[in-house]
């Protein structure tokens, strides 16, 4: 469970977040809203790369905002980028076994194993000695989500990780998605602007707007609030 | 394996055996005194390009500075090596551990910095060790700190290992330092802390969601590259003796450096064996041997320099294009 509480972000007179309070109750969760909304800067502050003005986040009793950016991942933060953020140079095997040695402990033997299960459990086996360069968006996509949840993850945060995919790989993709709760353990916390993956994935769902919490709720139920249909189209009435 | 592009792949082990006993055997009986002169020039070069290649191929930090640890290890070797009796390459060693301490110093506060930035930082620092040198002098044979004899005649000649004290073993013994070296920067890029700075190269966001800890690797990055470079000093003072000049320190050698180092390519450890190349043996080979030695010199430098330029416009255009965060 991860519990936001009065989070505010402020790049200079532009508030970001706006004392958003929510909490994630654990599974895969969705965080939609329009672009601009505060989706990835909420990300990047549970990442540590932004400070909030004033707030706290406590994820299993533990004050995230009290560790440094890559303690937070050795603790157990992951996540993917809107831009592919793969190591081009190393192999994809390279690429995950990267995150296992410095974010996840075990002896040598372990680690082989770890980073094996989870290049099968996304379906990258078959290219596990390839140099990340030479190969397709899609299987690019598909390390990141695979780095992030190699290991220990307590959180993973997806941002966009079917941004550029078509729709028959979304669907792959959202497969991953889905049984990576059950698989680490972990709380998912998936951005995304297709609303289809986030309905195939999420049970509860988040909704911002303008750095503000609009709705919180069960998916089916949160995308038919009027509040958030009126935050996509626009009703000012709202 | 498909794509194997990584420099300590590249560096295929039968190839580099094979020139390493073709350079310790064959070349000493195919070339002259100047040539084997030369080539341990160039064999010492290439560790110095290699400790900026290193830098910024792998961990993308642009440093222009190099040529520092490169004096601060010359300085420390020549100065021990006339104030003690410890065996020539432990003295090597001793210099490339104070670069290296140094190199971390100086690192510290470049952290704050990247990219161009960083290359002006390190560009000063060049220049504020040229003119520490130009103090300082290199030592001499003298006495006291900075061991110095005022009088000329004063002067004795840096020794060498006594296993290497004629050009051609000292050229063997260079080859071999620089064998040894090259195979403990492989050593690093193969393992942790070369995928370590292969994830800060691609993305610094990317490497702390990862649980990297940026700053610790940058570090061992400088202290790796200054040790480098450190022990090439060394080397290069038992090299020339008794003819050390700061002038192989200053802005100027740092600018040629850069320039040669991007012109032999910074994704592969050949690059610098082909940089060192390019400014120990192109340029003398055109220079000595080609009609109108200064039109080749000055030639060869213009070339360098495009070089330089071209790789700094394709910096600056990847650092505008690399908006990771929202």
């Amino acid at each position: 469970m991860i519990e936001i509480t009065g989070l505010s972000v402020q790049f200079g007179g532009v508030r970001s977040l706006d004392e958003v309070t929510l909490t994630f109750p654990g599974g895969t969760c969705g965080l939609i809203g329009p672009n601009g909304a505060g989706k990835t800067t909420l990300f990047n502050v549970l990442s540590g790369f932004v400070t909030p003005a004033v707030g706290q986040v406590m994820i299993d009793d533990v004050d995230l905002l009290a560790m440094t950016d890559y303690r937070r991942a050795r603790w157990g933060v992951r996540r993917t980028f809107q831009t592919v953020q793969t190591i081009e140079s190393l192999t994809v095997y390279e690429n995950v076994r990267t995150v296992h040695e410095h974010a996840a402990e075990g002896s040598r033997s372990e680690r082989q194993h770890a980073v094996d299960d989870v290049l099968s459990f996304v379906g990258l086996t078959g290219v596990r000695d390839e140099v990340v360069r030479t190969l397709p968006q899609r299987d690019r996509r598909f390390i990141e989500v695979a780095r992030a949840i190699v290991g220990a993850p307590r959180v993973v945060l997806l941002d966009e990780p079917a941004a550029g995919l078509p729709e028959e790989e979304t669907e792959q993709l959202a497969q991953i998605i889905r049984g990576v709760p059950e698989r680490t353990g972990a709380t998912v916390i998936l951005v995304d602007h297709d609303m289809s993956l986030v309905q195939a994935c999420c049970e509860w769902t988040a909704v911002l707007d303008f750095g503000r919490l609009v709705a919180a709720g069960p998916t089916g139920e949160v995308l038919h609030d009027e509040k958030v249909i009126a935050a996509y189209v626009g009703d000012e009435e709202v | 394996m498909v794509g194997r592009v990584q420099s300590h792949r590249a560096f295929q082990p039968a190839i580099v055996i094979a020139l390493f006993v073709f350079a310790m055997f064959a070349m000493p009986s195919i070339f002259d005194a100047t040539w084997i002169h030369n080539f341990t020039q160039m064999a010492i070069f290439s560790m110095v390009a290699a400790s900026v290649g290193m830098l910024y191929g792998r961990v993308g930090l642009v440093s222009l500075g190099q040529v520092a640890p490169y004096g601060i290890g010359t300085w420390i070797t020549v100065r021990l090596a006339f104030a003690t009796d410890v065996p020539y390459p432990l003295l090597m060693i001793v210099g490339g551990i104070g670069a290296a301490v140094i190199g971390v110093l100086i690192g510290l506060p470049a952290l704050r910095v990247s990219g161009l930035y960083l290359a002006l930082v390190t560009l000063m620092l060049a220049v504020g060790v040229e003119i520490l040198l130009f103090q300082l002098k290199l030592p001499n044979g003298g006495s006291g700190f900075r061991g110095v004899a005022a009088s000329l005649t004063a002067i004795t000649p840096v020794r060498r290992p006594v296993f290497a004290e004629t050009d051609v073993a000292y050229f063997r013994f260079a080859v071999a330092v620089a064998f040894i070296v090259f195979m403990v920067a492989v050593a690093f890029l193969a393992t942790k802390p070369g995928r370590a700075w292969a994830s800060v190269r691609q993305s610094e966001p990317s490497a702390l969601a990862s649980g990297i800890d940026i700053t610790r690797y940058k570090l061992i990055a400088f202290g790796l590259a200054a040790f480098m470079a450190g022990v090439a000093g060394g080397l290069f003072a038992g090299h020339v003796q008794n003819s050390i000049g700061i002038n192989q320190f200053n802005r100027q050698a740092a600018l040629l450096l850069i320039a040669v180092v991007l012109m032999g390519g910074i994704n592969s450890l050949w690059g610098a064996v082909l940089a060192a190349f390019f400014a120990k043996i192109l340029l003398d080979f055109l220079t000595q041997n080609v009609i109108g030695h200064q039109f080749w010199n000055d030639f060869a430098l213009t070339i360098f320099g495009i070089g330089l330029m071209i790789n700094l416009i394709q910096t600056t255009k990847s650092m505008e294009t690399k908006g990771l965060l929202e």
